[in-house]
Parts: structure tokens; sequence; C-alpha cells
């Protein structure tokens, strides 16, 4: 589904620049469940911004379904981000205004769908999170663990190819965080492609392929 | 592939403004008194502009004012209509001679003096004229007599009042026949004028004496016309079609008279109502636009008053911002979003400014005596000056959004 060439990201700060990804290459194939780990500036953030069209690689390739995600426009990148891939961050990003079904809805208000038809979808989808009872509820009055749950459903709106997920338990307890973990692991048995950023071993270890990424290069890729 | 629809891209916008209602209000409240001002100005403008035209009617009809004009100075100063003495009893007989369609033909003198009667003052203007003057002013007798052309000729001291005088001099009381004082000398009170109310100006059109022309020329003004001089010759047109025949008539007729060769300036000018009509219209139209312009500051000051607002929005929401592109939001999505943002509340300001201003210029209207006029063109040009407003100054803030890189923004706390 993704082959990533020669993938290099260099940052101007000031008068030094910053090599942030240097020259990686990977593949990865429909269905796959991945962990990406390693300390903090080894570059696993750069990628997942580039694998998820928020940022453009400085050099290489990127396809994705063949298509040439490195060339798009921003527009198309952000069309891109709305159908293909779904977010799930540490700090959970819902809107503090909208009700969790509201927060839901919100790709599926981008991508343009009625009005109808993204209700009844989102209804669905908090159902299948385990949240059917409180839709109504806004974020302050749902757990952190419940959020994240809302934050789930609102990355499978428009149904993607592809879940990122960036430290998505560091913000919860560990009970919680295996819950959360327990939920992609079942989304990735139903088919979707699960690629989770962490530098949590545990995290990592539910994984059945794990990157670890140091100064910006893959220093091992193993199937569990 | 389709975007985000419209309706939903005014709901976003209108989410956020609800959110914080004391906030939008306050941001609007900018635009709400630029608008009200806006709107009272002009309404109260055309007020004016529709009392001067009733008034101005009110004067008489078909009515044609000669007035003297000094000759230009060799500096180039001209003094004002009235301030010259060019015209004579000579010229209003040569129009009443020549010029055919002149209904009435009536001189003029004025000048000021305390009336004292029976132990009570008063100070009014005292206009000496001939019977014709009723005529051309569509003046009435309420009771007694006006005087004659053989009153006028023997140099009678006799007076006709204005209701205003006689109500400060006597009261209720009948003054015919009465004995009034005007600067020590004796007259006697042969008639009172119908009212006529006050002039859009709040001057009281009743507050004046008749005498005769004579009278008036030799006893108040004295010596400081000459014994033939005119001030004012009123002639009425005896149809409205034959107005401007008439004016033409009486230029050339003073003309001849004064010996004014072709080329050189008149020392006279003759004004129909229509064209002062015109004359205060344009002044008072003029008058109204720069009153509006001011206001119209107050409104620029509202928007620069919502483009601060909405920067801080963005930084506030810079998040929000970011997550919205994270999830598919195209850059113009998030540009529309601020920019009707601000749209909104300036065209909801607008609104309330509109219903302030209409309401006070009715206030106005209605403490002040003054025609309430609506000027109904004034309701789409208020509401769209302030989406324009809204536009202008939420411009920069929407485009600040929609630059936003999303990485970034979404790591903001």
């Amino acid at each position: 589904m993704i082959q990533i060439e020669d993938l290099t990201k260099t940052y101007v700060m000031g008068e030094e620049t910053v090599t942030a990804l240097d020259g990686v290459s990977l593949s990865i194939a429909r269905g796959e469940s991945i962990a990406i780990i390693g300390p903090s500036g080894s570059g696993k953030s750069t990628l997942m911004n580039i694998l998820g069209g928020l940022d453009r690689p400085s050099r290489g390739r990127y396809r994705f379904e063949g298509d040439e995600v490195a060339h798009f426009s921003d527009d198309q990148l952000a069309d891109f981000r709305n159908r293909r891939i779904g977010f799930v961050f540490q700090s959970f990003q819902l809107l503090p205004r909208l009700s969790a079904l509201q927060n839901v809805e919100l790709p599926m208000v981008y991508s343009g769908a009625a009005p109808r038809a993204r209700r009844e979808r989102a209804a669905e989808l908090l159902e299948r999170v385990g949240l059917g009872s409180r839709m109504g509820h806004r974020p302050n009055q749902l757990s952190g663990g419940q959020q994240q749950r809302v934050a789930i459903a609102r990355s499978l709106a428009n149904q993607p190819d592809l879940l990122l997920a960036d430290e998505p338990t560091g913000a919860l307890d560990s009970a919680t965080g295996i819950e959360v973990l327990a939920l992609f692991q079942k989304l990735n048995l139903e088919g979707l492609t699960v690629v989770i950023v962490t530098h949590d071993r545990g995290v990592a270890d539910a994984a059945r392929r794990r990157i670890a990424f140091r100064d910006g290069r893959v220093t091992e890729d193993v199937r569990t | 592939m389709s975007g985000a629809s419209p309706t939903e891209i005014v709901r976003f916008a209108s989410g956020a403004i609800i959110a914080h209602p004391l906030r939008s209000g306050l941001t609007s409240l900018g635009v709400v008194i630029g608008v009200a001002a806006v709107v009272m100005m002009t309404s109260i403008g055309l007020g004016a502009q529709k009392r001067v035209t009733d008034s101005i009617s009110g004067l008489g009809s078909n009515l044609i004012i000669v007035s003297p004009l000094q000759p230009r100075t060799p500096g180039g100063v001209m003094g004002g209509a009235g301030s010259g003495q060019s015209l004579t009893d000579a010229d209003t007989e040569a129009i009443q001679r020549q010029v055919e369609g002149a209904a009435a033909v009536a001189p003029s003198v004025t000048g000021g003096a305390q009336v004292t009667a029976d132990g009570a003052n008063w100070n009014t203007s005292i206009i000496g004229v001939t019977p014709e003057y009723l005529e051309a002013r569509d003046l009435t007798i309420a009771s007694g007599r006006m005087f004659e052309d053989r009153d006028a000729r023997q140099g009678r001291k006799v007076a006709v009042l204005g209701p205003t005088v006689v109500t400060q001099l006597w009261g209720d009381a009948d003054p015919i026949g009465k004995r009034i004082r005007i600067r020590g000398a004796p007259f006697e009170v042969i008639g009172v004028l119908g009212s006529k109310g006050q002039s859009s100006f709040g001057r009281d059109q009743d507050d004046l004496i008749l005498s005769p022309l004579e009278t008036v020329r030799s006893r108040i003004i004295g010596r400081r016309i000459k014994a033939d001089s005119v001030q004012t010759i009123y002639v009425k047109a005896a149809s409205e079609g034959e107005l401007a025949s008439v004016q033409e008539d009486i230029d050339s007729v003073v003309r001849a008279e004064h010996k004014i060769q072709p080329g050189e300036e008149d020392d006279f000018q003759t004004q129909n109502l229509a064209s002062i009509l015109e004359a205060s219209k344009a002044a008072i139209g003029a008058f109204t636009v720069l009153l509006a312009a001011i206001a119209a500051v107050s409104l620029v000051v509202g928007g620069v008053g919502i483009m601060n607002i909405m920067l801080v929005a963005v930084t506030e929401r810079t998040r929000e911002i970011g997550l919205r592109m994270a999830l598919g939001a195209r850059r113009k999505d998030v540009l529309a979003q601020f920019a009707l943002e601000a749209v909104v509340l300036s065209l909801f300001g607008g609104l309330i400014g509109l219903a302030i201003g209409l309401l006070g210029a009715a206030g106005i209207a209605a403490i002040g005596d003054w025609p309430f006029a609506l000027p109904t063109w004034a309701i789409p040009v208020a509401l769209g000056f302030s989406s324009l407003v809204g536009l202008v100054f939420g411009a920069y803030p929407a485009w600040r959004a929609a630059r936003l890189d999303p990485i970034e923004a979404l790591r903001r706390e």
C-alpha cells in the first residue's frame, strides 16, 4: 500500500540545518499493525507527519496506492488526510464546544457528507467504541479513556486506509491504555492498517511489526 | 470531490460567536454605533430637506424675489444679497408697466424697532410694503383691514400686525383701533394678519408689522437709505408656467432701467422659489453627506475592533485550526470560516445599528417636531456596508488562520 524511498527531511533552524529523516526507505502492506519506536528527536514523529500528509519530504518518494503524495498540492493533501488517513493524537484533540457526536461528524463535514448520513454514521461509530449512551456529552464531561475513544471513532469516520496514532496511550492510566490498545487490535483484525508511534515498550509489543528509529534512520525493522 | 458546504461553514462561524456572547456583543458594538450614526444622520438630513421644501413652498407660490447685489469691487469681493441699494421705486414701476404675467409687484423695506403699547413693549420687524404685498406673499387678513394705496400716499401712520405681536402686546384683547408707538411715533392698528406659523428654521413668521412703504422709509429706517430705495421686490407670476419667462423679463427690464451694458455684471439678482429650493436642498444634501461621512469613520473604528478580536481568536484557536486541517479542512475552508465569522459579527452589528439608528431618528423627529424621513435605500446600504467592513477587516485574520502550518498549530498549547 505504501512505498517510501530515500525519504529525507531537513529543517533550517537559524544557521543550522537539522536532518530529521535521513534517507528512510520502507514499505507498508495493507492490514499491517506497526509500532514505530525511538527516543524523541529520532525522526519518528516527522515520519508520521509525512505519512499522514501533514508535511512534505525534502527529498525522496512517498507512494500511497500508486499516488505520488510528495507532489500533492495543499488541497490534494487536505483531501488525502480527509479520505485516506485517520489521526489519533496523544492529547485527544477534541473540539471542546462540540458534543461527542459532532466531534465524530467533523471529518465528514469536510468530505461533504449529507447531514443526516453523517449523523447516522457518527452514531454508529460511537456505538462501536462503546459510547452509544454518551453521544451528547461534551469532551469535558468524559473521562480521558472515553475522550480517546471518541477520537478513535472520529478517525474512522471516512473509512480511512491508514490509522496513524501518535502516543495514543500517553495521556491515559495503564488500565485505560490497555483498553484503547485492545480497540486498535480489534480494528486491525478487521483489516485496518494501524501505525502507532510510541516510546512505550509495552505498546510496541502489542504490534506485529516493530520499526525502531535513531537519528533519522531505521535501526531495526522486525516482525514479532 | 466536494468539500464542506457553505451552510456548514456558516454554522462553524456562528457557533464560535454564540460561544462568547459578551465578547461578540462588545465586538459588534463598534459597528452598531457606526451604522446607527450613519442611518441617523442620513435620516435627519432627509427630514431637514423635506421640511425646507415644505416651508419654502409655503412662502408663496410662483414667487420671484428681486434683490440688490453689490457689484464686485475692484478687489473682487462681492457683497451679500441685500447689501446694496440699487433697487428703487423706478424699478418697481418699470416691472409693473413692462412685465406681462406679473400678477402682483410688491416692493418692501425692512427695519427693526421696539414697539410700545399700553405699557407693554416688544421688538419686531417693521416691513414697509404696498397693498400688493398680501397677494405676492399669500398672506391673509384675520381681522380689520389692509391699508390702501391712499393711506400710503398720504404717509399715514397705520399698521397691520402679525398675530405674535398682538399676543405680546395685549394678550387676547382686540387690537383694532388701538395705538402703538414705533420709535416714539404713534401708529394706528387697522388690521391683524392670519397666522402662518413657524418656518422650518424655527423662525416665527407671525412676528412682524406691516406698514406703508413710504411711512417706514421715512419714519423707521430714516436717513440710512435713499428716499426712493427699496430692499426687495416680490413679484408673483400669474401662473407657474410663466415663472421662467417672467423672471427673464424682470432681468431685462431692470438691466435696461439700470443701464447695464451687455457684458457688464448685474447689480441685482432675481431668484424664484424653485431655484432657492434647489440651492437649499443642495446645501443640506452636502451637509448630510458630510455628517454621514464623519459617522462612517466610526464604522471603520468598529471594523478595527472586529479585526483585533479576530486576530485574538485565531491565536486562541490555533489548535482547533490545526485539528481541522488534519481532519481534512482545506485552507479555503479555514479562510471562509474566519472571514464569515467577522462578517456575521459585523452584519449582526449592522442590523442592531440600523434599528437603533431608525429609532433614534424617529425619536429626534418626534421631539424636534421634525418630519421623519425613512431612507429606504439606507437599509440595504447599511447592511451591505457592515458586511463589507466585516469582510475587509476579517480578511487579514482569516488569511493568517489559513496560512498556519497544521503541525505547528496542533503542537500549540
